[in-house]
């Protein structure tokens, strides 16, 4: 009997290591939030190229910076742009640079669960703050009815729902209400993780959607293409030219459109509280994260390739999946800025 | 007295009463559980859950067989890993130490038991990810063996310590050598606890997460080798749960129930191969 | 005593009473070292881990010396970090779990071990020790959907009804909190207790049972009087398994315990444990003084698990009888 289990053991263990082919693996690691995007785009381009499989996990645009300046993995993704102390933190320990790709848009919006309340309500980036800042605690403060009227809002105490683990939405939460709010980028600050100082943390989009459903006078903050695919009721946010917009795919890539035209070479840059008529101002890029240098010959041209596909064919994958395709302006400067990685 | 020896005999009725009271609200919790398993993920099992690798979002027909494989993997390495530290710590500690070391030793297995998963993960990243600069299926295996070690160490030590001594001593008398009579005698009498222990720890760390995320990282595709990212049953379990689709959220019930079923085939199967040796009997 | 291989060796159950050589000769020497090198690893391994938390936490240590453990503030953009919260949640989700599941496990135990027919105690145990299986985010998605809203709907008001006056039912019922969190990890440590505790109560020989009844004791005299005592050892230490799962763990506690760290004596308020936060935080962390603090936090916690377990083994040193405890906890 040990015998036999013995030598099934030596078996599975030869096999495991025998069992290998000629094909390309290529890992990479970072956000959340375009992880059902990414996914896409990597079995279809999978299909297309069989010999190369194209490894993505996510496990947090923090952790994607993470890994790739550590080199555990080839290439990262992250909602945030790296800062500037990570840049040099992996220029030092490579010796080269890392570039930033833009793939895809998404937003970000409020929603809530006010008990009588159907209606879309209109927020203003003063009431948003005021909110999540904790100095505004009721339904019907005049921040709130002030631009809702017709919609009779009780005078209950306001439940503040937001993400508990880091997280890009956060980020671009954040980012935005540190643009609107004095008060917001002082005290607290943008981040994927901040110092709430108000509120309940849910886990992950869906923790925080569970709890708004079943807590009454609650409100949080979820992705565009979570709160579509589930059918979630949004609100309405005042952007920087004063006009109540809704999240939409259009929307956000007007928010984009007007970012184009002063995008920054290395591509980093925050589109939230864009200028635009049709902006919707909780807007944001998000980023693959690619060394500028490879030792590895194939593995850059396979990456090189697949952004190329990513920024033309992948594209269309987009709007089916609730994200807001690149400007093409954006897409032509990237093209050529794929000639710098090595 | 009369009295007393009637309200003996009604404590006794009474805390017996509750006893089961206490085995049922366990029992009826865990079928619960189950049944709220199998509502859910049943739906969602089918044979190309168990052949097909995962779809992207919006396709229908993926499964998780490389998971499957994958969990299959780490927990064999898991084994292999953590019980041998963990039943031979068990057999010195109630065999040969003395009380100092045992008490040492012990400590030391708590405390490691009662590190969160996560930071095993990060442990296990820096041993085994860091300086080989990739993520690989040994190193998820490590991490698991690591948490597999205190649960099986402290348990065996448990079950060896409870073989009554005059089964050593007749042992001795015989003239059988304390190796002889640990393994002729002692770990045979034990191994239904042993077992237990065992099978105990794998059921643990099969449904972890955390550890992984660091070490085994995770793969859409097969895993080749032992020197690769692999897919995991907890890991996706984990990545679809909290995703925004519906069908990713069946998928990852049938995930959970699958995985139980797993357990429960290598637990039926661990007690009847190892079903030989003397068990002391049932009081 | 010199042997020779022509004589029977003097089998002495006193180890070290034969030479060296003819106990290696016979293994045991030999078995006696290679098992020992195993156990030692046990140590190593433990020792290497927290090496490696303290080396990890070495910016945060610098920074906030022993007020880490005072603060309660925690904030990864203006670089405050302070465990206080932390240490809270951790300690009271644990307290709480505890109190639910030793009960009821070493209660469950004890039925099936003393009193369930045979063939029904295996095949309840065989499901309850599958309840181990389970993936703690499946717990935790259970604990969403069911355990939430029942707290929040019945048990909470109801609480709140009868023993509203203690301060430990005040507050708003969210649902979610220390009381959710605490209900949750009683159900995943309870198996552990079941089943250890239900394999060492069967192993206590029948002659002690036999003996306590011989002299009039009643059922539950001579299970609560002599059976349970005989096995404490190995009860304490299905507790002991049940109390560091309870301390580590993270996917189920986070999703139910409402991720705020703050300190408060209600349980039904929301609250964050070290585990959780470790969990939430630690892969998006960016600037190394949040990476660090949340190791140090790792480091906390076994600093915690520490304590803890000392502590309850001067329990179970100051309350042992003489000869009736087998085993050490």
């Amino acid at each position: 009997m040990k015998r036999i289990a013995g030598m099934l053991l030596v078996v599975l263990a030869v096999a495991g290591v025998l069992w290998a082919d000629n094909a390309l693996s290529i890992t990479g690691a970072g956000a959340t939030f375009p992880y059902p995007m990414y996914s896409k785009w990597f079995d279809e381009y999978h299909k297309q190229n069989a010999n190369l499989s194209i490894n993505y996990q996510s496990i947090g645009s923090g952790g994607g910076i993470k890994q790739v300046t550590e080199g555990t993995v080839d290439f990262g993704a992250s909602d945030g742009p790296m800062n500037d102390e990570q840049l040099k933190a992996y220029a030092d320990k490579h010796g080269s640079g890392i570039l930033h790709f833009p793939t895809v848009m998404g937003a970000v919006v409020p929603f809530y669960n006010i008990p009588g309340v159907t209606a879309e309500l209109n927020f203003t980036p003063e009431a948003l703050a005021g909110i999540y800042l904790g100095k505004i605690t009721k339904w019907n403060d005049p921040a709130i009815a002030g631009t809702n009227k017709g919609i009779s809002l009780p005078a209950n105490d306001i439940v503040v729902v937001h993400r508990a683990e880091g997280s890009g939405t956060t980020f671009c939460w954040t980012d935005y209400l540190s643009k609107v709010s004095e008060e917001w980028k002082t005290k607290v600050g943008k981040g994927g993780s901040v110092n709430w100082p108000v509120g309940l943390g849910g886990k992950g989009s869906e923790g925080v959607t569970g709890t708004v459903k079943n807590t009454p006078n609650s409100i949080g903050y979820v992705e565009l293409t979570y709160a579509e695919s589930n059918k979630i009721p949004y609100g309405n946010v005042k952007n920087a030219s004063g006009v109540f917009v809704k999240a939409s795919l259009g929307a956000v890539s007007a928010a984009a459109a007007g970012a184009a035209k002063d995008m920054p070479d290395d591509f980093r840059v925050s589109i939230t509280n864009a200028p635009g008529k049709a902006s919707y101002p909780i807007s944001t890029f998000t980023w693959l994260l690619i060394p500028e240098k490879f030792t590895d010959v194939a593995k850059r041209d396979a990456i090189k390739g697949f952004v190329k596909w990513a920024l033309k064919d992948g594209q269309g994958y987009a709007e089916s999946l609730s994200y807001a395709k690149l400007p093409n302006e954006v897409v032509a400067k990237e093209l050529k800025a794929i000639d710098k990685i090595q | 007295m009369s009295f007393r020896l009637h309200w003996r005999k009604f404590l006794s009725a009474f805390m017996l009463t509750m006893t089961g009271v206490c085995a049922l609200i366990s029992v009826s919790v865990l079928f619960f559980i189950l049944g709220y398993l199998v509502y859910h993920g049943g739906t969602s099992i089918s044979w190309n859950f168990f052949t097909k690798l995962p779809a992207p979002v919006g396709e229908t027909g993926g499964g998780m067989a490389n998971a499957i494989v994958g969990s299959g993997k780490l927990l064999l390495l898991a084994t292999l890993f953590g019980v041998p530290i963990g039943f031979f710590g068990a057999i010195y500690l109630a065999e040969f130490s003395g009380g100092t070391t045992a008490f040492v030793v012990r400590y030391a297995a708590d405390l490691l038991n009662g590190v969160p998963s996560i930071v095993i993960g990060i442990f296990a990243y820096s041993l085994a990810v860091l300086p080989f600069k990739h993520f690989s299926t040994l190193a998820g295996g490590f991490a698991l063996g690591l948490m597999m070690i205190p649960i099986t160490l402290r348990s065996t030590e448990e079950f060896l310590r409870s073989v009554p001594k005059a089964l050593r001593e007749a042992a001795m008398a015989l003239g059988a050598s304390k190796w002889k009579t640990i393994t002729s005698v002692i770990v045979p009498a034990a191994y239904r606890g042993i077992l237990t222990a065992i099978l105990l720890a794998f059921a643990r760390v099969a449904g972890e997460t955390a550890p992984l995320l660091f070490t085994a990282f995770g793969n859409r595709f097969w895993s080749n080798g032992w020197n690769q990212p692999t897919a995991s049953l907890p890991a996706m379990i984990y990545t679809y749960a909290i995703a925004p689709y519906d069908d990713w959220h069946r998928q990852a019930w049938a995930a959970g129930l699958v995985l139980l079923g797993l357990i429960l085939i290598i637990n039926i199967v661990a007690r009847a191969i190892l079903s030989r040796g003397i068990a002391v009997p049932r009081a | 005593m010199a042997t020779t291989t022509t004589t029977v060796p003097s089998a002495s159950p006193v180890a070290g009473s034969r030479s060296f050589l003819s106990r290696l000769r016979e293994g045991d020497e030999i078995a006696r070292m290679i098992t020992f090198l195993f156990a030692a690893s046990v140590v190593l391994v433990t020792l290497l881990l927290v090496f490696e938390l303290w080396q990890g936490s070495v910016l945060a240590r610098h920074k906030f010396g022993f007020s880490f453990f005072r603060t309660s503030v925690w904030d990864p953009i203006f670089d405050q970090f302070g465990a206080l919260p932390f240490i809270y949640g951790t300690l009271v989700t644990a307290g709480v779990s505890l109190v639910i599941a030793v009960p009821l496990g070493i209660g469950a135990a004890i039925f099936l071990a003393e009193l369930a027919p045979a063939r029904l105690s295996d095949a309840l145990e065989f499901f309850i020790d599958l309840l181990a299986a389970v993936p703690s985010v499946i717990y935790g998605l259970l604990g969403v959907f069911i355990v939430v809203p029942l707290m929040r709907d019945y048990l909470q008001p109801a609480l709140k009804n009868t023993l509203g006056f203690l301060p430990l039912f005040q507050g708003p019922a969210y649902g979610i909190g220390f009381l959710t969190a605490g209900i949750v990890l009683a159900i995943m440590v309870i198996p552990y207790i079941i089943s250890v505790s239900r394999e060492v109560l069967l192993s206590v020989p029948r002659d002690q049972r036999e003996a306590a009844l011989s002299l009039g004791s009643t059922r539950w005299e001579a299970t609560w009087k002599v059976v349970v005592p005989f096995a404490r050892g190995g009860i304490m230490g299905s507790i002991f398994l049940a109390l560091a799962r309870a301390l580590g763990e993270t996917m189920a506690v986070t999703m139910v315990i409402g991720n705020n760290p703050i300190v408060s004596a209600s349980l039904f308020s929301p609250g964050y444990s070290i585990a959780a936060v470790i969990a939430n935080e630690l892969t998006e962390a960016t600037s190394d003084l949040h990476y660090q603090s949340l190791i140090e936090l790792g480091l906390v916690l076994f600093i915690l698990t520490f304590v803890l377990n000392g502590l309850a083994r001067l329990l179970i040193v100051a309350t042992s009888q003489r000869g009736a405890g087998m085993g050490n906890a």
